[in-house]
């Protein structure tokens, strides 16, 4: 039997993208007329059910940020769509906005009936400059046929969409970061309290949520959030777009339900196919750059929130990047420390200069200059970074790092000792005696 | 006004996004592109600031801060390597070599001919297709020696 369950990625290549007519006759706007005939807290009740968790990587419940923001009694209100898809090993985003954008659209009409909102923008990344054009025509088109825009379908209910474009700063990810971009700023994290709920866009109330996230909000409300949730395991709600990059035989998107081992991700022939080439397993990093790494031994674990969590593992963005024997585990966390170097907007200490220091030492190691005390000043670095970094991409920017630390030790030590098992590494002295 | 573009295409750019300080971002990038020079001139980001009523610090501090945008001038072309960890393990340090070695320049470097501008960057979101290269908005993925030779051919000859 397939493993593979479509509820949002069902039309992604069997339809025009920005044809609303096919869209409608593919199932396309059910979820959002359902969704007129309902009250909004019976909306949100439905999401609460559901067991939605961000999909954008923070995993946070929807329906508990949905509830805070419908009890602000303020407006106003804002709904912004958390395009700005830039993490490393994630295009699940991608696909939607490109294949699906409809439902995508869909999605933010509902939040803005439940909200009684006017006005929605979505942030997409400006390295989708392409896809940005796509979304404008199908944002266009849903105006044109009455889905969007003044007194839609009839009601009294009116929403516009607008684009919003990024100019290349992963940290806008980062919801409050994305909001100071959307108002024309440079994309620094804002302090919080306040919540984005009660101070957000242009200092109105607002809701952050993930492209995905918003995809799946038509099914919710046409299904049903008891329905929604029966796809996936009792904690995790559903389906979850992965990404599956790096070594295995079938990179691309998928969409699967929760429960499935990551076994199945990575190894059944529909989904990741194994290994390219035949290769063996090394290990695999989940969830993007913040994420954790993983080892083959983990491969059983089910692929949810609750069960990913207590092996250690996170499901993140939905990036699952493989990795095969040739890989050298101190120089892959080289390029992904080097990463967060230059996505660090310098805000705080820990996290500007505990990348650059972790880095220092990682480039020290690969060399074969690594000193013996080298992997205790890492475990100090990760313990400042986490523990004293301002928002969330300094705080996880370790967490590779840290988990690889766990099951790799032998190969950090094997590097001070001028030996890389991976045969990757080129040491100075070995480039010394060719000399 | 210096070069490639004049007062009145800097208005018309700003003035096609309501003259909005929240369309800062949006006016930059449309300047830079029409440059042809892959950059926003110190008179340009002037002009801006004055006509969005913003301290030219302000319009700086974007330029800066975003990755996308350079306040010095490019190639007509800027060819961008992805260099993050899946396009890494997929052997993106080769690419850039072969590139390096067909434009006679190296990484961060401008041709003579000031056609091409060789970049590394992070994810473009590609990961599927990777190693993978960008130019301008489009992407190239599953690339090869033969591949770089007929891309770059192709863009000498646009």
């Amino acid at each position: 039997m397939s493993k593979i369950v479509q509820l949002i990625s069902n039309n992604c290549g069997n339809i025009t993208p920005d044809s609303v007519d096919e869209y409608v006759k593919a199932g396309g706007f059910e979820g959002l007329k359902k969704a007129f005939t309902m009250k909004p807290a019976a909306i949100i009740a439905e999401v609460k059910a559901a067991k939605l968790l961000g999909r954008g990587g923070a995993a946070y419940p929807a329906g508990s940020k949905w509830q805070h923001l419908l009890e602000i009694p303020e407006f106003p209100k804002y709904i912004v769509c958390n395009a700005d898809e830039g993490e490393p090993g994630t295009f699940k985003d991608k696909l939607l906005l490109s294949q699906e954008p409809l439902r995508v659209i869909e999605g933010m009409i509902i939040a803005g009936y439940v909200f009684n909102s006017n006005d929605g923008y979505i942030y997409i990344r400006g390295e989708y400059e392409a896809i940005q054009r796509t979304f404008q025509k199908a944002l266009d088109h849903a105006i044109e046929e009455g889905y969007l825009g003044e007194k839609i379908l009839g009601t009294d209910f009116s929403f516009n969409i607008h684009i919003k474009t990024g100019a290349g700063a992963y940290v806008c990810g980062e919801n409050s970061a994305l909001l100071n971009s959307i108002e024309g700023k440079a994309g620094r994290p804002r302090i919080k309290p306040p919540h984005l709920a009660e101070v957000g866009l242009f200092l109105k109330p607002t809701l952050v949520n993930n492209v995905e996230s918003f995809a799946t909000i038509p099914v919710i409300t046409q299904i049903g959030g008891e329905k929604y949730l029966s796809y996936g395991t009792k904690d995790s709600g559903g389906t979850k777009l992965v990404c599956l990059s790096g070594h295995a035989a079938k990179r691309g998107v998928y969409e699967v339900p929760f429960g499935i081992t990551l076994r199945d991700i990575i190894y059944d022939p529909e989904i990741g196919g194994g290994i390219a080439g035949g290769k063996k397993l090394k290990f695999f990093h989940l969830g993007g750059q913040s994420g954790p790494c993983g080892i083959p031994a983990q491969l059983d674990t089910p692929y949810c929130y609750k069960a990913l969590r207590t092996a250690g593992l996170a499901v993140g963005s939905g990036a699952v990047v493989v990795m095969d024997e040739s890989v050298c585990v101190v120089d892959y966390l080289k390029g992904v420390t080097e990463f967060f170097i230059h996505e660090s907007c310098g805000k705080c200490t820990p996290c500007r200069q505990g990348n650059q220091q972790l880095y220092k030492i990682l480039c020290r190691m690969t060399s074969g200059a690594g000193a013996q005390d080298d992997i205790e000043k890492i475990h100090g670095l990760i313990d400042i970074m986490t523990k004293t970094s301002f928002c969330g991409l300094g705080q996880a920017a370790a967490v590779a790092v840290s988990t690889c630390l766990l099951y790799f030790k032998d190969e950090f030590e094997a590097h001070l000792n001028g030996i890389c098992p991976a045969g990757y590494c080129v040491f100075e002295s070995e480039i010394e005696a060719l000399r | 006004m210096c070069k490639k573009l004049n007062h009145l295409q800097i208005i018309t750019i700003i003035e096609a996004h309501g003259k909005s300080k929240e369309g800062l971002l949006s006016i930059l990038l449309e300047i830079q592109k029409a440059s042809e020079e892959n950059y926003v001139h110190e008179q340009w980001a002037k002009l801006v600031a004055e006509q969005l009523e913003l301290p030219v610090s302000k319009v700086y501090e974007v330029l800066t801060f975003y990755a996308m945008f350079s306040t010095k001038p490019r190639g007509k072309y800027v060819i961008e390597v992805c260099k993050s960890t899946p396009c890494h393990i997929s052997k993106s340090d080769s690419i850039v070599k072969i590139l390096e070695k067909e434009l006679g320049i190296k990484i961060g470097d401008t041709t003579e001919d000031k056609m091409f501008t060789l970049l590394y960057t992070h994810c473009v979101g590609a990961c599927d297709i990777g190693p993978v290269l960008k130019i301008g908005e489009d992407v190239y993925g599953n690339l090869t020696v033969d591949k770089i030779t007929d891309l770059i051919n192709a863009y000498r000859g646009a």
